[in-house]
């Protein structure tokens, strides 16, 4: 059962979206000790989790073979859900929604990314959607191409003062943002290395774009962990500068920006094309404290030996509490949890299904 | 009326559906739309853009495999299966 924790406390929850089901763990401030619950949503693959602090709603994307795309809503913590697919469609003639792989919500409004890729909009909460029909009306869009992950939209940043800027994540597409609503679509990608296209090719997509985060308090700052490299843009993903140097990898795919600090970002790097592991089975986290210009390797806690594992694009956060927690969970079911801005790891669950998505709020 | 089955998983979707029930429809589609009417969101789970049958679900009448379009007979056996699907 759920339950209340002190009042005058705040509670740190950590939201897990799995293979089989999403959970929830909860712990007070010292984030020491966790408690565990799930799984959640029927056992149904869940591509990530996200709370609504307008609502107090805990949101699940996800999809499953036989009953399709579905955002799940919880406003009791878990104890209770729903689920809706009301308007998660291209319309007839569309391609047909196979699943959804992020949310967020800002403004008053739910947004979720949907593969095939593409985003749609919800007013209620999350029960019914509206489909923003101008990023799929971008002339590009016979171009776009899966990942091996599938054509997914997988990353939704509002800006946090003007609803009618976004910027969109798809791959193996790229980053694109519109300045009025949704209505019309800019790709984002000068400068974004792609190997895997001739040198010669001016493509305004195919990039194979990871996670992109924003930095607090800097709109126009992004830092992108792209199929080759990390990045930071300046000037809102008009142009992309190459952060990489010092990291053991070009590769990975989560990363995740400070609360409060515009200067620190989080990364993960995995080994590259060659299995996409923890370089040598050593897990480290990597963090810069100067906007990417150098870089520093965190593994205090962290197994070093025989670590094989696998970090997805949604599975590194950062809570909002001082010092930051950083949160990141594997491809095996571990989940790690540091409460000093990465300096020292603790194990907080293991042997969940393989983790899509860590997500935090203080709630 | 037809004789419909729903399957175990789909029903803890909508906790208040019974495994078993008597519908009247002329139709496989007219059937799940009204499924969906006392169930609302139980036609996204089970059908998908055409519309058709979702690639995962088989909806059989009398042990024929059917499509929306198929005709339900009064007395018929509706089942509506989870094909195999495992991962």
């Amino acid at each position: 059962m759920y339950r209340e924790r002190g009042k005058g406390m705040g509670r740190v929850m950590v939201m897990v979206g799995t293979k089989k089901g999403a959970f929830l763990l909860e712990s007070d401030e010292s984030r020491k000790q966790w408690d565990l619950r799930g799984p959640f949503c029927n056992g149904w693959p869940i591509l990530h989790v996200g709370y609504d602090a307008a609502t107090k709603s805990v949101l699940a994307a996800g999809g499953n073979n036989w009953y399709g795309p579905a955002l799940w809503r919880s406003q009791d913590f878990g104890e209770s859900w729903s689920h809706s697919s009301q308007g998660l469609s291209y319309g007839e003639g569309g391609p047909a929604v196979e699943r959804l792989w992020h949310v967020t919500s800002a403004h008053g409004k739910v947004y979720v990314g949907a593969e095939p890729a593409g985003l749609f909009a919800s007013a209620d909460g999350g029960e019914t959607f509206t489909h923003v029909a101008g990023l799929r009306q971008h002339p590009t869009l016979p171009q776009w191409q899966p990942g091996n992950g599938g054509l997914c939209l997988h990353t939704i940043l509002p800006h946090p003062n003007d609803p009618q800027q976004m910027w969109v994540a798809a791959s193996a597409v790229g980053t694109f943002y519109t300045s009025d609503g949704g209505q019309t679509w800019v790709p984002r990608n000068e400068g974004i290395r792609a190997d895997y296209m001739p040198p010669e090719a001016k493509s305004e997509v195919g990039y194979c774009v990871h996670k992109v985060a924003m930095a607090p308090g800097m709109p126009n700052r992004l830092y992108q962990q792209s199929h080759q490299g990390v990045y930071r843009s300046d000037d809102g993903g008009q142009t992309w500068t190459w952060l990489t140097d010092g990291l053991p990898s070009t590769f990975g795919f989560p990363i995740a920006s400070h609360p409060r600090d515009p200067e620190t970002v989080y990364v993960i790097p995995l080994s590259g094309d060659e299995g996409r592991l923890m370089p040598g089975g050593m897990a480290a986290v990597w963090r810069s404290r100067n906007g990417g210009a150098a870089w520093e390797r965190l593994s205090n806690g962290l197994p070093q030996t025989a670590a094989h594992v696998t970090v997805l694009r949604d599975a590194l956060a950062v809570d909002a509490m001082d010092p930051a927690g950083v949160y990141f969970g594997t491809s095996t079911g571990q989940l790690f949890v540091s409460g000093d801005e990465g300096e020292t790891w603790t194990l907080a669950a293991d042997f969940l299904p393989p983790i899509s998505s860590v997500e935090v709020a203080v709630v | 009326m037809a004789e419909v089955h729903l399957p175990r998983n789909l029903v803890e979707l909508f906790p208040t559906a019974p495994h078993k029930l008597l519908l009247e429809a002329d139709t496989v589609a007219d059937l799940v739309r009204t499924l969906d009417e006392r169930w609302p969101g139980m036609w996204d789970r089970l059908c998908t853009v055409g519309p058709a049958v979702r690639q995962h679900i088989n909806i059989f009448v009398d042990g024929e495999k059917g499509g929306l379009d198929t005709a339900v007979s009064p007395g018929a056996v509706v089942r509506i299966i989870p094909a195999v699907s495992g991962g």
